[in-house]
Parts: structure tokens; C-alpha cells; sequence
């Protein structure tokens, strides 16, 4: 039964402006977790987070500037100086480092969330004013997403019964 | 009426709900899913999801380091 055969069915929205591969997640997890428990899920990508609906994805993850970003390795935890997060080749690195994590854990890939999203209706929006902004096509996007603007989000948000900003 | 198995171990939240609910759907109304996870936090999570959906957790157990539960689908 998808959200959209109950007529009672709660709703969340989502606010989505972040598109490093860390940073897709919680939009994506809570996303097709809430639409598998039958919530109407709307998803609004702006700013960073609208590449996310790009076709191909190319999601990379830096430790510049991120104290926090603590991997795990031989048993410890490390987090990088910023002065060598800002050498090339360390964004590539990490972001090698953090896939092989995310596969060696049973963690879903963001592609793979994108798709269950969409095959569980979730709705998604992309933000017009940043596809004009970062010159974007919906020809660039994969097939699904509608194009909205911030009136559009209101919409969704004011008869939600949560509303996220990620 | 038979039973379906789900076997989810090795897989991170949320695939184990995701794959859960998707088998479910294919369920006639009264059929059992039985699934297997080893995600530590899935005991937690395949309560709040049968409270939510009105899907009856018939069964949460544990061996060893698998997770073991069975839902009827009633919703």
C-alpha cells in the first residue's frame, strides 16, 4: 500500500540543500523510511542539494573543515588538519574512503535510496530559481522530479505534519 | 497460509524496513513475513513500524548475532 491509498495518511516535507555524499543521507533515509511507514513525502532540492536529482551523480565528501569527521582506521579513530584536507587529492580520497565504508557496512548508496524514494512515491521538487541560478536543465535530471519554487514548498508545508530543513 | 523470509542481515538501516515493507506489499492480508537482520538497531525499529502501519510483530527473538522477527501483514 503506498502513502497515497490512505486517505488519512500523515505527511512530512522535506527541505534538501546539502549534496556531499555525507550530507544526501538523512534527506534520503528518513525520506523512504517515512513513505514505507505510509507517510506522503514531498521533497524540495534547492541550492546544494539540487544536484542531488542530477542523473549521474558524482557525491564527494571533504574533512575540510569538519573536526568531526573522525574515520574509523586500524582499530582508531582519525580526524584530518585542515592543512592537509586543502592538499589535492584528499576530498578523492576521503570520499574513496567513505564509499568503501558505506559498502563494507551494508549501507545503502544514495543512488539506490534515490531510487527506492522514487519508487515509493515520494514527490520530489526542484528548486526553479537554482536550476536557473547554477544553470540547470530538466533534461540533466533524472525523470520524475516536478519544477517548483518556494510558493510551491509552502504549499506542501503548511498542510505537513513535518517539516524538515536539511 | 505460508510464510515468506526476508533475509536482511548484513544490510544497514533503513534497507532492512525499506525491503521489509516492499515484501509486505506483495503479502496477502493475514500473510507472515519472517526476517532476518543483524543490524542491532532493527529490534527497535520493526516495533515502531508495525506500531505505525498496524502491522502485527508476531515475533522479535534473537540468535546469536541475528535478529529474528515475524510480521503479519493486517494493514
Amino acid at each position: 500500500m503506498s502513502a497515497g491509498e490512505t486517505a488519512n495518511a500523515k505527511s512530512m516535507s522535506i527541505i534538501v540543500t546539502k549534496g556531499s555524499l555525507d550530507w544526501a543521507y538523512p534527506p534520503f533515509i528518513l525520506a523512504t523510511t517515512a513513505a514505507a511507514m505510509g507517510v506522503d513525502v514531498t521533497m524540495f532540492f534547492t541550492f546544494y542539494g539540487l544536484p542531488l536529482l542530477l542523473k549521474k551523480l558524482d557525491l564527494q565528501v571533504t574533512p575540510l573543515g569538519n573536526p568531526a569527521m573522525k574515520m574509523p582506521m586500524m582499530g582508531m579513530h582519525m580526524a584530518m588538519p585542515n592543512l592537509v584536507g586543502m592538499l589535492p587529492g584528499v576530498t578523492a580520497g576521503a570520499t574513496k574512503m567513505m564509499k568503501n565504508l558505506i559498502a563494507k557496512k551494508g549501507v545503502a548508496s544514495i543512488e539506490d535510496l534515490r531510487e527506492a524514494a522514487i519508487e515509493s512515491d515520494v514527490k520530489m521538487i526542484a528548486c526553479q530559481m537554482t536550476m536557473d541560478l547554477f544553470e540547470y536543465k530538466m533534461e540533466d535530471m533524472i525523470e520524475g522530479p516536478t519544477l517548483g519554487g518556494a510558493a510551491t514548498y509552502m504549499e506542501n508545508a503548511l498542510k505537513a505534519d513535518i517539516n524538515l530543513y536539511i | 497460509m505460508s510464510e515468506q523470509l526476508l533475509d536482511a542481515q548484513g544490510l544497514n538501516c533503513p534497507l532492512p524496513i525499506l525491503k521489509a515493507k516492499k515484501a509486505l506489499k506483495d503479502l496477502p492480508t493475514g500473510g507472515t513475513l519472517r526476517i532476518l537482520a543483524t543490524d542491532p538497531g532493527s529490534v527497535a525499529d520493526f516495533q515502531a513500524f508495525c506500531r505505525t502501519t498496524g502491522n502485527e510483530l508476531l515475533e522479535s527473538k534473537q540468535d546469536g548475532k541475528t535478529y529474528n522477527f515475524l510480521i503479519k501483514r493486517s494493514a
